[in-house]
């Protein structure tokens, strides 16, 4: 495995008491692989990346679990170690390329800065390598767009340069938050297009943060659905659309239209999601699903085999297995 | 480039008008120059010759439109007090004023900016919580009342430093250093210590809020996930995006240090310009008055025409494209 997560817990201090934002969730990801993930606004995607490129916000902090990358654990390093690791061997592109990238530098010294952060390169060479990763993301007449500056870019345009950066050093993983959904919706799938490409091309795994159900379906090798700070669904991507386990994800799938639409933002089922100080004893979809039982309000259920999948989900608990 | 300094010039134009019209309002209200002009027993034939004389017969603008025109050449008569001309008064007093403040200025920037970045980057060490209680100290002692301490600890009690004013000085051309002497390097410091102060802890809570903000961005989140140095984000990314409003701050408060020497003069009867104007104050010397607005007014236009220009060189989006 080249990512491994387990029983990751984070949580942030606040002045009323202590939130766990994530609760033991566990997943990997396998060289080359594109990892979705899922989940309303608040589950905990962002915060997951986060964690996994050791950059939470302070208070936020990792309380438990670990994360190993090609099996050593990088959940724990001190800032220069993993400094190292950032950009060279786990890559990252943000939601909106609009404030990414720094307005008062080229876009050629944002590459070369980095590309030489990690790799022993001449200035000349860095240079070199920059116009061809700019040619690489589909910037026209690059080696004369290397000396303009963010601002002279268009969106679109710009998140192509962030795909870019967040390559330039080759890693093995991209972790990608949103990377379209600040974009305009023509060039969303482009964009989309170039990334699942360059990965396959630089056999570069990715884990792929979206609202888009529809990329989802196209890209992804598997998803993981989030809820409240956990996994609650994880499997190859044509189980969890087609035959979801869990009554969450079921929800979810069911409101989505024929594959060749796209919808922008997931459907609403009926309810909201717990806030983090209030989540419910036993299954925190409790409140919310129609197939709630006795079991579910008083204890918490864990991922478990379920179909092609696994659901964290009391309905397919094998009789005989302990509660 | 040309065509933008021209312009920045072309709307500074009304402000400095505004100014020489009230400095020029300052002769027709304040005071009485024919009277203070004449011996007591003139005669009204007399005082009618001096005043057609001074040509304060004619309409008020004919009146600013001499004055003006006088001002653009340097020319603003005699001092009533001195009986000498203003011009020369000035220029006498200009290199003490101008030195003292570019010390202050220098002091302010070299050690403002960096405790500014150092507060900024570590916001949650004591040094930075000790530094920035210092500076509230700093922001509400007011300029004399350190003066004086500064004088009653150094000067009165510890006898290291003069209480007043510039020490020795050499003349180089027109202009009187006080650098180029133990003395006058000697006479400095508290007067330079006392201007700096207020403005030091400005500059240092500025820089620290700026970049404060700027390390919150997402450029600066992304160039720690692009696996830059600590060192290359916080001395190239986040203080160069912090420059654009530190620039201003810090062209305004150079300003600030000039007009603001009225105060750190007097109390070290530091013998610049803007102690000649408490004295022309005090004795109601129009002219002196006039010309010290009208210069402090020009400096204010001269720095933010640099100011100006130096976003120009910080900010690309700034730079016209074509
Ligand atoms: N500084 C913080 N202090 C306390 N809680 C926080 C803080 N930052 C985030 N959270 C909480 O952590 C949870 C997870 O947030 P996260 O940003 O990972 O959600 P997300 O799944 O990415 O949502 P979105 O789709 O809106 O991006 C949220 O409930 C949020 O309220
Ligand atoms: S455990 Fe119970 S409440 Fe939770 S999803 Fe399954 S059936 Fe619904
Ligand atoms: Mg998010």
């Amino acid at each position: 495995m080249l990512l491994e997560v387990k029983d990751l817990r984070v949580e942030f201090p606040t002045r009323r008491g202590v939130l766990t934002a994530l609760n033991g969730v566990s997943f990997s990801i396998a060289p080359g692989e594109v990892l979705g993930v899922v989940g309303e606004s608040g589950a905990g995607k962002s915060m997951t990346g986060a964690a996994i490129i050791g950059l939470l916000e302070p208070p936020g902090r990792i309380a438990g679990g670990e994360i190993r990358l090609e099996g050593e654990r990088i959940d724990n390093l001190p800032y220069e170690k993993m400094r190292r690791i950032r950009g060279k061997r786990i890559g990252a592109i943000f939601q909106d390329p609009l404030t990414t990238l720094n307005p008062l530098y080229t876009v050629g010294r944002q590459l070369v800065e980095t590309m030489q952060a990690h790799l022993p390169l001449s200035d000349a060479e860095a240079r070199q390598r920059a116009i061809g990763w700019l040619e690489q993301v589909g910037i026209p007449a690059a080696a004369q767009r290397i000396d303009a500056y963010p601002h002279q870019f268009s969106g679109g345009m710009r998140q192509r340069v962030v795909i870019a950066l967040a390559l330039c050093a080759e890693p093995q993983l991209i972790v990608a938050d949103e990377p379209t959904t600040a974009l305009d919706v023509s060039i969303q799938a482009q964009i989309i297009a170039l990334l699942k490409r360059l990965a396959r091309e630089q056999r570069t795994a990715i884990m792929l943060v979206t609202h888009d159900m529809g990329v989802i379906a196209e890209t992804a090798d598997r998803v993981a659905v989030m809820y409240a700070g956990r996994i609650i669904e994880i499997g190859p991507v044509r189980q969890v659309v087609r035959h979801a386990q869990h009554p969450y994800t079921a929800g979810l799938m069911a409101s989505i239209p024929p594959l060749d639409r796209r919808v922008e933002r997931l459907a609403q089922i009926d309810g909201a999601m717990p806030r983090l100080n209030a989540i419910p004893p036993g299954c925190p979809f409790s409140p919310r699903c129609p197939e709630v039982f006795e079991r579910c309000r008083v204890a918490r259920p864990e991922l478990m085999p379920a179909g092609a999948t696994d659901a964290a989900c009391w309905l397919h608990d094998q009789p005989g297995a302990p509660a | 480039m040309v065509a933008f300094v021209i312009s920045r010039l072309l709307q500074a134009l009304p402000v400095l008008l505004a100014v020489a019209l009230i400095s020029f309002a300052l002769f027709t209200f304040v005071g009485d120059p024919v009277a203070a002009m004449l011996s007591q027993d003139a005669s009204a034939a007399d005082r009618t010759a001096l005043v057609h004389l001074l040509g304060l017969d004619q309409p008020w603008y004919v009146q600013f439109g001499k004055f003006v025109g006088n001002a653009v050449q340097g020319e603003f008569g005699l001092s009533y007090r001195l009986s000498r001309p203003v011009s020369t008064l000035i220029a006498e007093r200009a290199p003490a004023t101008l030195e003292l403040a570019f010390c202050a200025a220098a002091m302010t920037l070299c050690i403002g900016v960096p405790l500014g970045i150092f507060t900024g980057i570590y916001k949650d060490s004591w040094v930075s919580r000790l530094l920035l209680t210092i500076s509230l100290v700093g922001v509400s002692l007011p300029i004399f009342v350190l003066g004086m301490l500064l004088i009653l600890v150094f000067a009165v009690n510890l006898g290291w430093l003069p209480s007043f004013g510039r020490g020795e000085t050499v003349q180089i051309g027109w202009w009187s250093t006080g650098l180029l002497t133990a003395s006058g390097l000697k006479a400095l410091i508290l007067p330079a210590i006392t201007l700096a102060v207020f403005q030091l802890t400005l500059i240092t809570r500025l820089v620290r809020a700026e970049m404060l903000e700027v390390l919150r961005t997402d450029y600066i989140k992304f160039a720690r996930a692009r696996g830059l140095t600590n060192r290359s984000i916080n001395f190239g990314h986040a203080l160069k995006n912090t420059l654009v409003p530190v620039i201003t701050i810090a062209g305004l408060q150079l300003g600030g240090i000039i007009a603001f020497a009225i105060v750190t003069e007097t109390v070290f009867q530091w013998p610049g310009m803007g102690f000649l104007f408490i004295q022309s104050v005090g004795a109601a010397d129009i002219p002196v008055m006039a010309a010290y607005l009208l210069l402090i007014a020009l400096v204010f236009v001269v720095i933010n025409l640099a100011v100006d220009l130096l976003y120009y060189l910080v900010d690309p989006r700034l730079r016209a494209k074509r």
